[in-house]
């Protein structure tokens, strides 16, 4: 093809175009935010990752970390020592009461020694208290917390047996989230004061960390290499900032390919809106082509003719949407904010706009290429015998088409999951959910079809015509709405099982307070103080700390150098928090084995294991396992398995003895009651602390108020995600409606012309779009029960009650909308005499 | 005389399921190049489909056409287009003007799709004969069925054919809008010389013309030569 030909080419196209300029702006708009979409998620997944890359350092607040669940032994105190520490901490969670107001809060205590950190700031208010406070012996304390507890600098905190001066606020540190924190906000103090405190107490959770400045010729990921695995052996842990940053970007990572994958089918439900609209547009332009055809234009030509407008829509809607989606990537931050231990610096790549410029063109290409077909093989006879009813694509074309487009979505699929399982999984779920709205469609035609109902008024009759007549919209509507209303709903029905389940546990007679690190000495006086204050003792719960010495006649040291084993690591360094009873609970269920209730002296210890242990563990009934209790060794046999409801929000186990074992060994206790209100909880707090600064209150009802603030705003991301698809879907339904105007309209003025009174005409619209609104609200209220029971069976493993605000809200909401875009269709046919709107529409 | 359209022993037949329906058969003329030939025949009689097979618009079911000295039954569906925009014209009895195109624009694709430099140029002069010159940036939807025959006819010459295919180039429009329509058709055909056969109902239409090919049932009733007045 010469350059005179591309160029009449695309004189054609625009000329043609041009006419048509409305309708192709809106073929336009169906995928625009679909590729605003994709490119706002890319772009801002690119951005998180160099921001990851290049405040890797930051983040860690060092170039690496050595950290430890328990003080460094010799060999380890030795590696930290030889690697020149720089700054190192103990950190765990404690109450801290405030003076002030006797208020009293759950915290996370960092005592810090050295001027960590190394690299990005402690934010503090005033900004110098980050570095006075160690001078000054006082404490930074969690901006939210202060103004929770209404608390200023020069206040006072205690912590255990000390009281602090608050030298400034705390609004950031390296590598905190809020949302993660607001259980527990952190609280700095110097480390020198640690033991004054009292604090760290047998059985207190606590961590050690070990801050290092690495010197410029230092190879980190050869360091890793070399001591983590020696660090590993002693229970302790290396980790640089790249290794850690790079975990970091994994995670974000999944969220993006979730967030991604929800754009994709935005973008999808674009292209069926894509393929409707050329499809009506080109069906109404075959009598152009057999003119050209007859004219002397060759097959090839009057095809390229309409592809190149599609691929100048494409490319045009792939540019905007690029543009929208590099506006809207700054929104990601402000609702990520929380989630994202750093600040995001927005900066705008190359990449991402290529791809939405490419997704824009092969995406309107694909999807418009199987009416586009229709250009190639009319024959110009049509322009003498006017009907199209010889138009035959042949089968091959039309199914190399569909198994480009498939082969299409599990490609881009494939390459936003980056796992050719998942890849095909969501192909063939989007294919079925189409599949499924498509057939029901299908089938709801053919129904109407068969049970016609003939003895019903013209009005009706008219408008349930209007639903299976030639170049109907039932299908593409219903996919439209269906599709919508399926993605509104799943995330609704998603977000009720998962905040009913802490409703549920919320309002119950469970335990809503649970006292940590009740020392045995303490036990009598601590339950006595709770039920002075009327409340009772739910649970009382032994725990004594153990580590894994010999499994299965093998030892753990061993095991851990035998570079063949499968065992999962964890096993090996674990400290495992044992109890002992005599009972199974509501939340576990036995698998194998026999529950042994208690032991008589010189008995086999017959214990119970759940069954992810006895899996990663690869343990069955009657094996031997040595444990380290404290200093002393203690043979063990397997004597049941247990499924264990992890989920539950109460105080689970994976080893459980039974009693006449532990009665005797180091413990301590965790105690739990419940309380009717927050002020009850606040006085009995404030009392435990006062008596008992060593233990931890954890107030469940504040963890579900966390739990349901981190819901809120994850599904506020995934409602902003769905909102593209909602509105593409509108979009959609706009387009799918007004190409079928002219045809509308025509049949409308000629039904006027007959007699039909305005009221008749505008029934006949209204049913057809009432039926329409509600068959695909309704199938996509359907299939989000489906997908939602699915969920709540194999992933929350959760009971699923429907609520019935779908049902109450969405459905006559989406109907109404629905009904509202196609009346709008015929205003002018309404308002107009018959022949001004047929000289008008042409 | 040198015959621009030879037509031998043509056949249609169309299948539907197991029924045939044959809509030519025996089908054997031949027109002469600069002539003006009609068919006529009642609706039914297989004009349209005679001539949809002339112009190579569709493919016989037996039968062999010579369309300017080239076999159709040899030439693909390409080359056939190809044949059209070099050597045939069409006039429809819908006009079958590209909508979305300008008076100008329609009358200048055949140009256009031959490369033609000057297509604009022409265009405008064609306008100019068929009287509206003044009327080359409106489109169709803005002109009246009369006007949009001749913009039709200004297309159809604009390629300067060989042969020129109309197919009730009257059949829509009022009488003394027909008349005006089929004068102007009968001087371009002269000015330019090309071939014209016109498919009609109207007898005195076809009366105008050299040789009038009668069909009916799909058959050749006649095929004589008149004596123009």
């Amino acid at each position: 093809m010469n350059k005179a030909s591309v160029l009449w080419l695309f004189k054609m196209a625009w000329r043609d175009g041009k006419a048509s300029l409305s309708r192709l702006m809106l073929f336009m708009a169906s995928i625009i935010l679909g590729i605003a979409a994709v490119v706002s998620i890319q772009m801002f997944s690119e951005n998180l990752k160099q921001n990851i890359k290049n405040q890797s350092k930051a983040l860690m607040g060092a170039d690496f970390i050595i950290d430890s669940r328990q003080l460094p032994n010799k060999k380890v105190q030795a590696i930290i020592d030889s690697l020149n520490v720089a700054a190192s901490e103990v950190n765990f969670v404690s109450m801290a009461a405030f003076p002030k107001n006797e208020g009293t809060k759950l915290v996370k205590v960092r005592a810090i020694e050295g001027d960590f950190p190394f690299y990005g700031t402690l934010e503090t208010e005033p900004i110098n208290a980050a570095k006075q406070y160690q001078d000054l012996g006082g404490a930074l304390v969690d901006a939210t917390l202060m103004l929770q507890f209404n608390l200023k600098p020069g206040d006072s905190i205690k912590l255990g047996k000390l009281t602090f001066p608050i030298n400034g606020a705390l609004k950031s540190i390296p590598g905190s989230t809020a949302v993660f924190t607001s259980v527990a906000p952190p609280v700095l103090i110097p480390f020198r004061f640690i033991d004054d405190t009292e604090l760290l107490q047998l059985g207190s959770r606590k961590e050690y960390q070990y801050f290092f400045v690495a010197p410029p010729t230092m190879d980190l990921e050869l360091l890793d290499k070399t001591i983590d695995p020696i660090l590993d052996d002693e229970n302790a842990d290396l980790d640089t900032h790249t290794s850690t940053s790079e975990r970091l970007g994994r995670r974000y990572d999944n969220v993006s390919r979730f967030l991604n994958l929800a754009a994709f089918i935005a973008l999808l439900l674009g292209c069926v809106g894509i393929a409707s609209s050329v499809h009506i547009y080109i069906k109404e332009k075959l009598k152009n082509v057999a003119v050209l055809k007859c004219i002397g234009a060759t097959r090839k030509q009057t095809f390229l003719i309409y592809l190149t407008q599609v691929i100048c829509i494409g490319f045009i809607g792939g540019i905007l949407g690029a543009g929208i989606g590099i506006v809207l990537q700054y929104a990601f931050p402000y609702f990520l904010q929380e989630f994202l231990p750093f600040d995001v610096q927005i900066s705008i790549t190359v990449q991402p706009l290529i791809m939405g410029v490419s997704l824009g063109i092969l995406m309107s290409v694909l999807f418009a290429l199987l009416p586009l077909l229709g250009t190639w093989y009319v024959s110009p006879l049509e322009v003498l015998r006017g009907t199209d009813e010889n138009l035959v694509k042949p089968r091959k074309a039309r199914l190399l088409t569909l198994a480009a487009i498939i082969l299409f979505i599990f490609l881009f699929s494939f390459w936003l999951l980056k796992d050719a399982l998942f890849g095909l999984a969501f192909t063939v779920g989007i294919l079925i959910v189409f599949a499924i709205m498509a057939g029901i469609s299908s089938f709801f035609m053919n129904l109407i079809k068969k049970y016609f109902p003939n003895n019903w008024g013209f009005t009706k009759r008219q408008s349930l015509l209007n639903l299976f007549r030639p170049n109907n919209q039932t299908m593409v509507l219903i996919l439209a709405i269906g599709l919508g209303t399926f993605l509104i709903s799943t995330l609704y029905f998603t977000k009720d099982i998962l905040l009913a389940k802490t409703a549920i546990e919320n309002s119950s007679d469970n335990a809503n307070i649970i006292l940590l690190d009740v020392q045995n000495a303490q036990k009598e006086a601590v339950i006595n103080t709770v039920l002075s204050k009327g409340f009772e003792i739910i649970d009382n719960i032994p725990i004594v700390t153990m580590r894994l010495h010999q499994i299965k006649n093998e030892l753990v040291n061993d095991i851990r150098k035998d570079t063949t084993s499968t065992m999962n690591q964890w096993i090996l360094n674990h400290e495992f928090r044992v109890t002992y009873r005599d009972s199974i609970l509501d939340s576990e269920e036995l698998v194998a084995g026999i529950w042994t209730r208690k032991i008589e002296h010189g008995e086999p210890i017959l214990i119970s294991i759940s069954d992810n242990i006895a899996k990663d563990a690869d343990l069955e009934i009657g094996d031997s396992l040595i444990f380290n209790v404290q200093g002393v060794l203690m043979k063990t046999v397997i004597g049941s398995i247990r499924k264990v409801d992890w989920g539950r929000m109460q105080l689970n186990f994976s080893i459980v003895f039974p009693t006449g074992v532990l009665e005797n060994a180091p413990q301590f206790n965790v105690l739990t009651t419940h309380v009717p209100n927050e002020s009850s909880s606040a006085a009995l707090q404030q009392d435990l602390v006062k008596k008992f600064p060593n233990i931890s209150v954890l107030d469940l009802r504040q963890v579900y108020t966390v739990i349901e603030d981190i819901l809120s705003k994850i599904s506020w991301i995934i409602n902003f995600m769905a909102f593209f698809s909602i509105l593409t879907g509108i979009i959609v339904l706009i387009g799918s409606v007004r190409n079928s105007k002219h045809q509308r309209i025509k049949e409308s003025v000629l039904l006027r012309t007959l007699g039909a009174k305005r009221k008749q005409i505008l029934q006949i619209t209204a049913l057809e779009y009432i039926y329409l609104g509600m068959l695909g609200s309704l199938v996509g209220i359907l299939l989000s029960l489906l997908s939602s029971q699915l969920l709540a069976v194999f992933l929350f493993k959760e009971p699923f009650i429907p609520s019935l605000i779908p049902f109450l809200v969405f459905l006559p909401g989406i109907t109404l909308l629905v009904l509202v875009i196609g009346l709008s269709n015929i205003s002018s046919v309404l308002k107009s005499p018959p022949l001004e709107v047929l000289r008008k529409e042409g | 005389m040198t015959k621009i359209l030879k037509i031998h022993e043509l056949e249609k037949i169309y299948t539907s399921g197991l029924k045939k329906l044959t809509v030519l058969s025996h089908i054997s003329f031949e027109v002469e190049k600069g002539s003006v030939f009609s068919i006529v025949g009642p609706s039914g009689s297989g004009k349209t489909t005679l001539l949809g097979l002339c112009a190579g618009l569709d493919y016989p079911s037996n039968g062999t056409i010579e369309l300017c000295g080239r076999n159709l039954e040899n030439l693909d569906e390409d080359e056939r287009a190809q044949l059209r925009n070099k050597e045939v014209g069409f006039i429809f009895q819908n006009f079958q003007l590209l909508p979305t195109l300008t008076a100008l624009e329609n009358i200048i694709v055949p140009l256009e799709l031959q490369g033609e430099k000057n297509a604009a140029k022409i265009g405008m002069e064609l306008l100019q004969k068929v009287g509206l010159s003044d009327r080359f940036d409106h489109y169709p939807s803005q002109l009246s069925g009369g006007e949009q025959q001749r913009v039709a006819l200004a297309r159809a010459f604009s390629n300067k054919p060989s042969i020129l295919f109309a197919d009730e180039p009257t059949g829509n429009l009022d009488e003394e809008t027909g008349e005006k329509v089929i004068q102007l058709l009968f001087e371009l055909n002269k000015e330019a010389g090309t071939t014209l056969v016109i498919i009609t109902h109207d007898l005195d239409l076809a009366n105008r013309t050299q040789q009038i090919l009668r069909l009916k049932g799909g058959k050749i009733m006649s095929n004589k030569k008149t004596i123009v007045v």
